[in-house]
């Protein structure tokens, strides 16, 4: 499915049960990473990092138990294992999630509030350039029913903010994001997230 | 901090890219639609009736009435759809001001316009069309849809036409990328489709905008049929609600088109679901959905 990967570089796993993991794929494809898709627990084998894609977080988090993946997915990143969520993938690894349902759980891998749709429904979804720390130029970022960020914990990094609302976060080995780096073919932050892998 | 921008093409196409691997439910309550948001559905389809029913009945089908729109946005989370009839403009400005997340232009209501399909361009909300072949989805995406789905034929619990659109849009895409320059202009002819949109084919190998598959479809075989060939989600009506036994029958679809290669799951998941609703043969039908739009 993708070309040959290099050597020596990083496995980055993409959750694939649901939502935007192809574009995931062909960004890390079109940066040269050894991509894989994630669907059964066999799958995270050999995996240095993981994606969580964006799509509807509830759907996932359904499939999420019925795969299996869940306790091993929660050991691996329990234990340490690097995560890029977007959107969907931002409300797995929020610590406090609002407007969700009951039976909807995620990981808990960063002290963070969001609220689930917070930005409204569709008819309020938008796109807008975003400075974020670390990119010379703006970053042209998508925001579809995104969540928003209402509470950002101590030793919580903010790397990039809308209209002084945090859209871009990041804690250690976790970097979340409300809005959508793989819709677009801007590569700059896929190449943030991997660089970290290898320390470059 | 620089400006932002509302119903865009990319945010419409945007909403169309994260219901990728999943399941839209046709629902006709509230009840129903808590039904497919708890069995783990990307979105709801909100309609009076589903297809099955509008087949027994007869008569001419229309947008759903915006209150009961309203009692389903109410309960749901994930995002409503609603459909309105083919050319029926004010019915899409009903229900944009709903503010329901997509619109369905669809062949199952009875057509309002049998010359044109709405200015879906003219709209913030996103508009997803049916295609049967390749030069149909074209002229839909060239008004703005930001979603195709195959169209099958709704309300029969029969697969055999979603399999034929599905084939029929997937084989030529994968012939224009055959093609070479001079051709793709007899391509764009013989399609009645926009050359620029032929020429992206060509390029990149599949549809502008994401494919999804509908009409007919009313097992989890069904849907990973679609998924394996080539649909990047479903749409599944009257299978669920008209099946003995919908909570666990959606469940499973929903499960099926996640895992949609994986044959093991597939009969795991297969099993014990209870009867599926009856079908029809093409020969039985008096009138083809499939038939409406131009």
């Amino acid at each position: 499915m993708n070309p040959a990967p290099p050597v020596t570089g990083p496995v980055v796993g993409v959750l694939a049960l649901q939502g935007a993991f192809s574009d995931h794929l062909e960004r890390l494809a079109a940066i040269d990473v050894d991509a894989r898709i994630v669907k059964r627990p066999e799958h995270l084998d050999g995996v240095d990092a993981l994606v969580l894609p964006g799509g509807e977080s509830t759907t996932m988090s359904m499939l999420l138990d019925t795969s299996g993946l869940r306790d091993p997915l929660s050991d691996l990143l329990g234990d340490g294992l690097p995560v890029f969520g977007t959107c969907a993938g931002m409300i797995l690894c929020a610590s406090d999630v609002l407007d969700g349902r009951p039976d909807q759980h995620g990981f808990d891998l960063i002290d963070i509030t969001v609220r689930r749709n917070g930005y409204g429904r569709q008819l309020d979804s938008f796109e807008t350039d975003l400075d974020v720390a670390g990119l010379d130029a703006p970053f042209h970022a998508v925001f579809i029913r995104a969540p928003r960020v209402e509470r950002v914990g101590a030793g919580v990094e903010i790397v990039a903010e809308h209209d002084g609302i945090p859209v871009l976060v990041r804690d250690g080995t976790c970097t979340v994001a409300a809005f959508h780096p793989e819709l677009t073919n801007d590569t700059r932050l896929h190449e943030l997230f991997v660089a970290q892998l290898t320390g470059n | 901090m620089s400006a932002e921008s509302t119903g865009t093409f990319p945010v419409k196409r945007g909403l169309a890219e994260m219901m990728k691997g999943g399941v839209i439910m046709d629902v006709v309550n509230p009840e129903q639609a808590k039904i497919a948001e708890d069995a783990g559905a990307v979105a709801v389809m909100a309609l009076e009736r589903v297809p099955a029913d509008i087949r027994v009945d007869g008569g001419v089908a229309r947008m759903s009435d915006p209150e009961m729109i309203d009692g389903i946005q109410a309960i749901c989370s994930i995002p409503v759809m609603a459909k309105v009839r083919i050319g029926h403009f004010v019915e899409a400005q009903i229900i944009q001001s709903l503010g329901v997340d997509f619109i369905d232009e669809s062949e199952v209501l009875t057509p309002a316009d049998e010359a044109y399909h709405i200015d879906k361009m003219a709209f913030d909300v996103p508009f997803v069309c049916g295609a049967t072949n390749l030069g149909e989805a074209l002229r839909r995406i060239s008004e703005g849809a930001a979603m195709i789905r195959s169209k099958g034929e709704a309300g029969t619990g029969n697969v055999v036409e979603a399999v034929r659109h599905l084939r029929s849009i997937l084989g030529d895409i994968k012939r224009i990328t055959q093609a070479d320059e001079a051709e793709l202009f007899g391509w764009a002819k013989d399609l009645q489709a926009p050359l620029p949109l032929v020429q992206e084919i060509a390029e990149t190998g599949k549809l502008p905008v994401p494919l999804f598959c509908a009409g007919g479809l009313a097992t989890p075989a069904d849907a990973a049929l679609a998924m394996q060939l080539g649909a990047e989600a479903v749409f599944v009506g009257s299978g669920i609600f008209k099946s003995d036994d919908p909570s666990p029958r959606a469940k499973a679809i929903v499960e099926a088109t996640t895992h949609y290669k994986d044959a093991d799951i597939l009969a795991k998941v297969s099993r014990g679901l209870g009867a599926p609703m009856t079908g029809i043969g093409m020969d039985e039908i008096s009138v083809k959905y499939a038939d409406r739009g131009w």
